[in-house]
Protein backbone atom coordinates (compact mmCIF):
# COMPACT_ATOMS: atom_id res chain seq x y z
CA UNK A 1 0.00 0.00 0.00
CA UNK A 2 1.42 3.55 -1.01
CA UNK A 3 2.58 5.31 1.84
CA UNK A 4 1.83 9.61 2.08
CA UNK A 5 4.03 12.13 3.94
CA UNK A 6 0.84 14.11 5.45
CA UNK A 7 1.73 17.91 6.84
CA UNK A 8 -1.06 19.66 8.68
CA UNK A 9 -0.82 23.38 9.65
CA UNK A 10 -1.96 26.04 12.25
CA UNK A 11 -5.44 25.16 13.57
CA UNK A 12 -5.51 21.99 11.54
CA UNK A 13 -2.43 20.75 12.81
CA UNK A 14 -3.92 21.32 16.57
CA UNK A 15 -7.29 19.56 15.96
CA UNK A 16 -5.26 17.02 13.88
CA UNK A 17 -2.80 16.47 17.01
CA UNK A 18 0.13 16.49 14.17
CA UNK A 19 2.16 18.55 12.10
CA UNK A 20 3.93 15.67 10.08
CA UNK A 21 3.23 12.20 10.38
CA UNK A 22 3.09 9.20 7.23
CA UNK A 23 0.38 7.33 6.45
CA UNK A 24 -0.54 4.39 4.75
CA UNK A 25 -3.37 4.19 1.78
CA UNK A 26 -5.06 2.11 -0.75
CA UNK A 27 -4.53 2.61 -4.26
CA UNK A 28 -6.79 4.76 -5.75
CA UNK A 29 -6.86 7.25 -2.54
CA UNK A 30 -7.70 10.85 -3.39
CA UNK A 31 -6.93 13.98 -1.07
CA UNK A 32 -10.55 13.74 -0.70
CA UNK A 33 -10.57 10.77 1.20
CA UNK A 34 -7.40 11.56 3.33
CA UNK A 35 -9.63 14.14 4.62
CA UNK A 36 -12.49 11.31 5.28
CA UNK A 37 -10.32 9.38 7.17
CA UNK A 38 -8.43 11.84 8.89
CA UNK A 39 -11.85 13.55 10.26
CA UNK A 40 -12.82 10.21 12.09
CA UNK A 41 -10.13 10.50 14.70
CA UNK A 42 -10.88 14.54 14.71
CA UNK A 43 -14.14 15.74 15.19
CA UNK A 44 -13.21 18.94 15.09
CA UNK A 45 -12.86 19.23 11.52
CA UNK A 46 -16.58 19.00 10.74
CA UNK A 47 -16.81 21.93 9.05
CA UNK A 48 -13.60 22.97 8.01
CA UNK A 49 -13.68 21.67 4.30
CA UNK A 50 -14.96 23.98 2.67
CA UNK A 51 -12.28 26.42 4.38
CA UNK A 52 -9.50 23.77 3.66
CA UNK A 53 -7.21 23.75 0.89
CA UNK A 54 -5.14 20.83 -0.30
CA UNK A 55 -1.63 20.77 -2.06
CA UNK A 56 0.57 17.81 -3.04
CA UNK A 57 3.57 18.16 -3.36
CA UNK A 58 4.08 21.62 -3.18
CA UNK A 59 1.22 22.51 -5.42
CA UNK A 60 -2.63 23.25 -5.12
CA UNK A 61 -4.53 20.04 -5.35
CA UNK A 62 -8.43 19.51 -6.05
CA UNK A 63 -9.92 17.25 -3.44
CA UNK A 64 -10.09 14.03 -6.26
CA UNK A 65 -6.65 14.09 -6.96
CA UNK A 66 -5.34 10.72 -6.79
CA UNK A 67 -2.41 9.86 -4.29
CA UNK A 68 1.22 8.07 -5.23
CA UNK A 69 3.69 6.26 -2.88
CA UNK A 70 6.04 9.29 -1.13
CA UNK A 71 3.67 12.37 -2.07
CA UNK A 72 3.74 14.80 -0.01
CA UNK A 73 0.04 16.05 1.24
CA UNK A 74 -0.28 19.57 2.97
CA UNK A 75 -3.66 20.46 4.18
CA UNK A 76 -3.67 24.04 4.35
CA UNK A 77 -6.36 26.69 6.32
CA UNK A 78 -7.25 30.37 5.53
CA UNK A 79 -3.78 31.84 5.54
CA UNK A 80 -2.93 34.72 7.50
CA UNK A 81 0.34 36.47 6.67
CA UNK A 82 1.22 40.04 7.27
CA UNK B 1 33.16 39.36 -5.75
CA UNK B 2 29.80 40.37 -5.84
CA UNK B 3 29.69 44.19 -4.79
CA UNK B 4 27.60 45.20 -1.77
CA UNK B 5 26.63 48.44 -2.99
CA UNK B 6 25.58 47.67 -6.22
CA UNK B 7 24.45 44.47 -7.19
CA UNK B 8 23.50 43.94 -10.97
CA UNK B 9 19.89 44.45 -11.98
CA UNK B 10 19.80 41.02 -12.79
CA UNK B 11 20.33 39.48 -9.21
CA UNK B 12 17.82 36.82 -8.03
CA UNK B 13 15.08 38.98 -5.79
CA UNK B 14 15.98 38.53 -2.05
CA UNK B 15 12.50 36.10 -0.51
CA UNK B 16 12.39 34.55 2.71
CA UNK B 17 11.46 33.21 5.43
CA UNK B 18 13.31 34.27 8.96
CA UNK B 19 12.82 33.36 12.36
CA UNK B 20 15.26 36.66 13.18
CA UNK B 21 14.34 40.39 13.13
CA UNK B 22 13.63 41.88 9.75
CA UNK B 23 16.76 43.69 8.45
CA UNK B 24 15.13 46.26 6.55
CA UNK B 25 18.31 48.32 5.80
CA UNK B 26 20.21 45.23 4.18
CA UNK B 27 16.80 44.57 2.13
CA UNK B 28 16.81 48.30 1.13
CA UNK B 29 20.68 47.69 -0.22
CA UNK B 30 19.94 44.68 -1.90
CA UNK B 31 16.96 45.86 -3.95
CA UNK B 32 18.72 49.50 -4.88
CA UNK B 33 20.69 50.23 -7.66
CA UNK B 34 22.12 53.41 -10.16
CA UNK B 35 19.12 52.78 -12.39
CA UNK B 36 15.87 52.97 -9.66
CA UNK B 37 14.97 56.83 -8.67
CA UNK B 38 12.64 54.89 -6.21
CA UNK B 39 12.10 52.80 -3.33
CA UNK B 40 9.30 51.95 -1.91
CA UNK B 41 8.90 50.22 1.49
CA UNK B 42 5.94 48.66 3.21
CA UNK B 43 6.65 47.14 6.94
CA UNK B 44 3.52 45.20 8.69
CA UNK B 45 3.68 45.91 12.42
CA UNK B 46 2.60 43.44 15.04
CA UNK B 47 -0.82 45.91 16.75
CA UNK B 48 -2.14 45.24 19.85
CA UNK B 49 -5.86 45.56 18.87
CA UNK B 50 -7.36 42.84 16.92
CA UNK B 51 -10.71 43.40 14.83
CA UNK B 52 -11.65 40.20 15.90
CA UNK B 53 -11.00 39.89 19.32
CA UNK B 54 -11.37 42.67 22.27
CA UNK B 55 -8.75 41.24 24.28
CA UNK B 56 -5.52 43.28 23.90
CA UNK B 57 -2.58 41.41 21.89
CA UNK B 58 0.37 40.69 23.53
CA UNK B 59 2.52 39.04 20.82
CA UNK B 60 2.16 37.49 17.64
CA UNK B 61 3.36 33.73 15.77
CA UNK B 62 3.82 32.93 12.83
CA UNK B 63 3.95 29.27 10.78
CA UNK B 64 5.02 28.62 7.48
CA UNK B 65 4.46 26.07 4.77
CA UNK B 66 8.38 26.75 3.77
CA UNK B 67 8.80 25.01 0.22
CA UNK B 68 5.42 26.49 -0.68
CA UNK B 69 5.32 30.02 0.76
CA UNK B 70 8.55 30.95 -0.82
CA UNK B 71 7.48 29.77 -4.16
CA UNK B 72 4.70 31.70 -3.96
CA UNK B 73 6.30 34.79 -3.16
CA UNK B 74 9.03 34.09 -6.04
CA UNK B 75 5.63 33.69 -8.39
CA UNK B 76 4.20 37.46 -6.89
CA UNK B 77 7.23 38.88 -7.78
CA UNK B 78 7.57 38.28 -11.25
CA UNK B 79 3.72 39.27 -11.28
CA UNK B 80 5.10 42.70 -10.13
CA UNK B 81 7.48 42.54 -12.82
CA UNK B 82 5.28 41.67 -15.31
CA UNK B 83 2.91 44.18 -14.44
CA UNK B 84 5.04 46.92 -13.37
CA UNK B 85 8.07 47.61 -15.23
CA UNK B 86 11.65 46.31 -14.22
CA UNK B 87 11.85 46.73 -10.61
CA UNK B 88 14.06 44.88 -8.10
CA UNK B 89 11.68 43.53 -4.86
CA UNK B 90 12.93 42.25 -1.74
CA UNK B 91 10.47 40.20 0.22
CA UNK B 92 10.53 38.93 3.90
CA UNK B 93 8.37 37.44 6.46
CA UNK B 94 8.95 36.64 10.06
CA UNK B 95 8.48 33.08 11.30
CA UNK B 96 7.78 32.14 15.11
CA UNK B 97 7.19 34.54 17.91
CA UNK B 98 6.86 37.82 17.19
CA UNK B 99 6.51 41.09 20.00
CA UNK B 100 4.36 44.04 19.89
CA UNK B 101 5.26 46.29 17.53
CA UNK B 102 7.91 44.46 15.56
CA UNK B 103 7.50 44.06 11.69
CA UNK B 104 6.27 40.87 10.79
CA UNK B 105 6.39 41.41 7.38
CA UNK B 106 8.54 43.70 4.80
CA UNK B 107 8.36 44.29 1.21
CA UNK B 108 10.85 46.51 -0.53
CA UNK B 109 10.74 47.40 -4.22
CA UNK B 110 13.18 49.58 -6.24
CA UNK B 111 12.24 51.08 -9.56
CA UNK B 112 13.02 53.66 -12.34
CA UNK B 113 10.14 56.12 -10.55
CA UNK B 114 7.48 56.29 -7.59
CA UNK B 115 4.46 55.12 -9.52
CA UNK B 116 5.66 51.76 -10.13
CA UNK B 117 7.42 51.24 -7.12
CA UNK B 118 4.02 52.35 -4.91
CA UNK B 119 2.13 50.07 -7.11
CA UNK B 120 4.27 47.11 -7.20
CA UNK B 121 4.83 47.31 -3.23
CA UNK B 122 1.18 47.41 -2.86
CA UNK B 123 0.21 44.67 -5.43
CA UNK B 124 2.96 42.47 -3.81
CA UNK B 125 1.45 43.31 -0.09
CA UNK B 126 -1.77 42.07 -0.85
CA UNK B 127 -1.07 39.12 -3.03
CA UNK B 128 1.02 37.76 -0.35
CA UNK B 129 -1.45 37.92 2.53
CA UNK B 130 -4.12 36.52 0.31
CA UNK B 131 -1.89 34.15 -1.30
CA UNK B 132 1.12 32.80 0.84
CA UNK B 133 1.49 29.32 2.91
CA UNK B 134 1.79 31.42 6.19
CA UNK B 135 -0.55 31.38 9.69
CA UNK B 136 -0.71 33.95 12.13
CA UNK B 137 -1.91 32.97 15.95
CA UNK B 138 -2.24 35.85 18.06
CA UNK B 139 -1.52 35.42 21.56
CA UNK B 140 -3.75 37.95 24.19
CA UNK B 141 -2.34 39.21 27.03
CA UNK B 142 -5.11 36.70 29.51
CA UNK B 143 -2.93 33.57 28.17
CA UNK B 144 -5.72 32.91 25.09
CA UNK B 145 -4.69 32.76 21.72
CA UNK B 146 -6.34 32.18 17.93
CA UNK B 147 -5.80 31.62 15.05
CA UNK B 148 -6.64 34.79 12.71
CA UNK B 149 -7.49 34.20 8.67
CA UNK B 150 -7.31 37.25 6.09
CA UNK B 151 -9.87 38.57 4.67
CA UNK B 152 -10.28 38.72 1.20
CA UNK B 153 -8.99 42.66 0.27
Amino acid sequence: MPLVHVLAFARLRELLGFGARELEVDDGTTLDDVWVRLSRDAPGLDGLRSSTRFARNGALADGGTLLREGDEVALLPPVGGG
Amino acid sequence: MRSLCCPPSAAADVIELTAQPLDVGAMTRSVQTDAHGAVVTFLGTTRETSPGDPRPVAALEYEAYPAMAVAEMETIAREARERFGPLEIAMMHRTGRVALGEPSVAVVVAAPHRGPAFDACRYAIDALKARVAVWKREVYRDGGAAWIANTPS
